[in-house]
């Protein structure tokens, strides 16, 4: 089977500073992707590469199977994105945000009430329907942004760290959602900087300035390294260049 | 031919798409404006305030002013000068005086701006062929009001001697005679309701877009837009069109303000004026949307189109002061300012009659400006966004 996404020695500059250094990697359909890294490690840059906000530098790219440089419409209508601020209209009800989404991906006009019915019943927030999300606690928004990301069942899913701000009953909730998505065929591709959350990857690569440091699953990794968690994993491999 | 067959179905269907895409963009930013209070109330109370206010309130025309009359002279004369005077409407009597001292007094108490002076013998002259004179003093510590008080003063007197002699031409002057064209009652409403109409209408479209784009940037939300399969046209053009809709309905609402409540004239075609005022309009949102742009937060975009727009509009497009008494670089400045125009050309249609023959220069402008920033924040969002 084609890799839901596939990258070679994708590089981006900005002027002389290389936000994302030569990453290669692929990711397999149906997966999730962990993508680890500090704040300014080059995470954000790689993924808005992938999503099409981007150009590259140089090297190359696909996503479900389409290139970043020429075909980034394409791209677009095959894959959702999940913005770190949930990215939902506040002053719009539920049901309205649904429906906006529903329409920008081109949906059809007859299959968004069917859908909208669907998510409410499954995030159990029928109650809410008509309520603006403003009043809706960090939690709800959070799994209806994501329900959102995937209203027109894209193949593959970006989350930009999804999980912020919200307490760990809720990410272990959310997680139930994303395992839920992958179950179904949706390749997850998702940045964090939580390592807790790390270890609920199938593969897990972990950015450093730029490079991609390390590649493999989660367990992988720790026998590699020879520690017990993601976060001594890491440790290990930020300090390593921070010393240098 | 089944091949092209689907295809234009194919086609079709895309194309029905991306109506429906563009049409659920509309219909969010429709929401966005009516359930935001403050945005409501700049759109449409606003334009109701200025306009009734400059129309109103801030008028530089003069209506009875008080003055004091000290009558010398104590004759039909005199008695018929004042009451022409006073039944001008310009005027009304504050005080009878009794003496000179009594003038310097009143002005000082500031109760009077025009003292009218009638010197003894004043009739006896005027009979006897002698010259003769009335004296007009005006408090001049407001100029322009001074100015005007005599004018209108001189003029209503100027006006009474030659009624009573109207075929008497007085030897071997040279006769001025001005005529106000176009506006024969000198009505402010004529300068301000262009001028509000610019100012509102500038003011509602780029600051409301401005700020709509902002605050797309500011709740991450733009991102999301981007990533999503509408087109960049598609969200700049969702952003202009509802504001295109409700500045247009703002641009009818002060018209007819202007035609019925403050009676000024709609000489030429409604139908130009309605395309003007769509064009301005559109321009308009095209530096709401340039602004948008170049800054980060809803706060900047807000200072950026006050300082950058509403300042300039007020004091340079010829609205509050005449740039022809501006000094030479503010002059050049000006040119800048797309109100200048479309002021001229409000005024060319509402109150002269013109036709586009005498208005395509400014017109022009204000296409050529329209493209410009319509293209520089198309480049710069792509960038930005990068």
């Amino acid at each position: 089977m084609e890799n839901a996404v596939h990258t070679h020695q994708l590089t981006k500059k900005f002027g002389s500073f290389i936000a994302t250094n030569a990453i290669t990697f692929d990711v397999a359909q149906g997966e999730i992707f962990g993508f680890l890294g500090a704040n300014g490690a080059g995470k954000t840059t790689a993924m808005r590469m992938l999503c099409g906000l981007l150009k590259p530098s140089s090297g190359e790219a696909t996503v479900a199977g389409f290139d970043v440089y020429r075909q980034s419409e394409k791209i677009k209508q095959n894959i959702g994105y999940m913005s770190q601020r949930f990215s939902l209209y506040e002053d719009l009800t539920v049901r309205e945000n649904i429906r906006f989404y529903g329409g920008i991906y081109g949906l059809r006009r007859a299959d968004i009430p069917v859908k909208t019915d669907q998510i409410l019943r499954k995030l159990g927030i029928e109650s809410v329907a008509d309520s603006l999300v403003a009043s809706l606690p960090l939690g709800w928004k959070q799994k209806l942004a994501f329900s959102v990301a995937l209203i027109h069942e894209p193949k593959i899913v970006f989350l930009d760290e999804p999980t912020g701000g919200v307490d760990p009953i809720t990410r272990r909730q959310f997680w139930d959602l994303i395992y839920e998505a992958a179950h179904g065929g949706t390749t997850v591709f998702v940045t964090t900087h939580y390592m807790d959350e790390a270890e609920y990857c199938n593969r897990v690569s972990i950015m450093v300035d730029g490079k991609m440091k390390a590649l493999d699953t989660p367990s992988g990794l720790k026998t590699a390294y020879n520690v017990d968690s993601m976060d001594a994993v890491f440790q290990i491999l930020a300090r390593g260049t921070s010393t240098k | 031919m089944p091949l092209t067959g689907s295809s234009t179905a194919v086609r079709a269907v895309v194309e029905k798409r991306n109506m429906n895409r563009f049409t659920a963009f509309v219909k969010k930013e429709f929401f966005h404006i009516l359930r935001d209070r403050r945005t409501l109330l700049i759109l449409f109370g606003l334009p109701l305030v200025q306009v009734l206010l400059f129309g109103f309130a801030l008028t530089n025309e003069i209506k009875n002013a008080n003055i004091a009359i000290l009558d010398n002279d104590k004759s039909p004369h005199s008695q018929q000068i004042t009451n022409k005077l006073l039944a001008s409407g310009y005027f009304q009597l504050r005080k009878n005086l009794r003496s000179n001292d009594d003038i310097e007094r009143a002005f000082r108490k500031g109760t009077i701006k025009l003292a009218v002076v009638f010197p003894a013998g004043f009739t006896e002259n005027y009979e006897h062929g002698h010259s003769t004179r009335i004296q007009l003093l005006a408090d001049a510590t407001e100029q322009n009001t001074a100015i005007s008080l005599t004018n209108y003063a001189t003029a209503i007197i100027r006006d009474y001697v030659t009624d009573l002699n109207p075929n008497v031409q007085p030897p071997l002057t040279i006769d001025v005679r001005s005529r106000m064209v176009f506006n024969p009652e000198l009505k402010g409403a004529f300068v301000f309701v262009p001028g509000v109409m610019a100012m509102v209408l500038l003011l509602v479209s780029a600051l409301m877009t401005s700020v709509t784009i902002a605050r797309e940037r500011e709740t991450g939300t733009l991102e999301v837009l981007m990533v999503s399969p509408l087109s960049q046209g598609q969200i700049l053009l969702g952003k202009v069109v509802p504001y295109l809709l409700l500045s247009f309905l703002n641009g009818c609402i002060i018209i007819a303000l202007g035609v019925f409540v403050l009676k000024v004239p709609l000489n030429g075609s409604l139908l130009l004026l309605l395309s003007e005022t769509l064009l301005f309009i559109f321009l308009a949102l095209s530096i709401g949307i340039f602004i948008s742009s170049i800054v980060d937060t809803q706060l900047v975009a807000m200072f950026a189109s006050l300082m950058a727009m509403l300042l300039p509009t007020i004091f340079l497009s010829g609205f509050m002061f005449p740039i022809e008494s501006m000094p030479k670089p503010l002059q050049l400045v000006s040119n800048l300012i797309p109100a200048k125009y479309f002021i001229n050309i409000v005024k060319g249609i509402m109150i002269k009659g013109a036709g586009l023959r005498y208005l395509w220069q400014p017109t022009l402008v204000l296409v050529g400006m329209s493209v410009f920033f319509m293209g520089l924040s198309l480049r710069n969002l792509k960038t930005r966004l990068s």
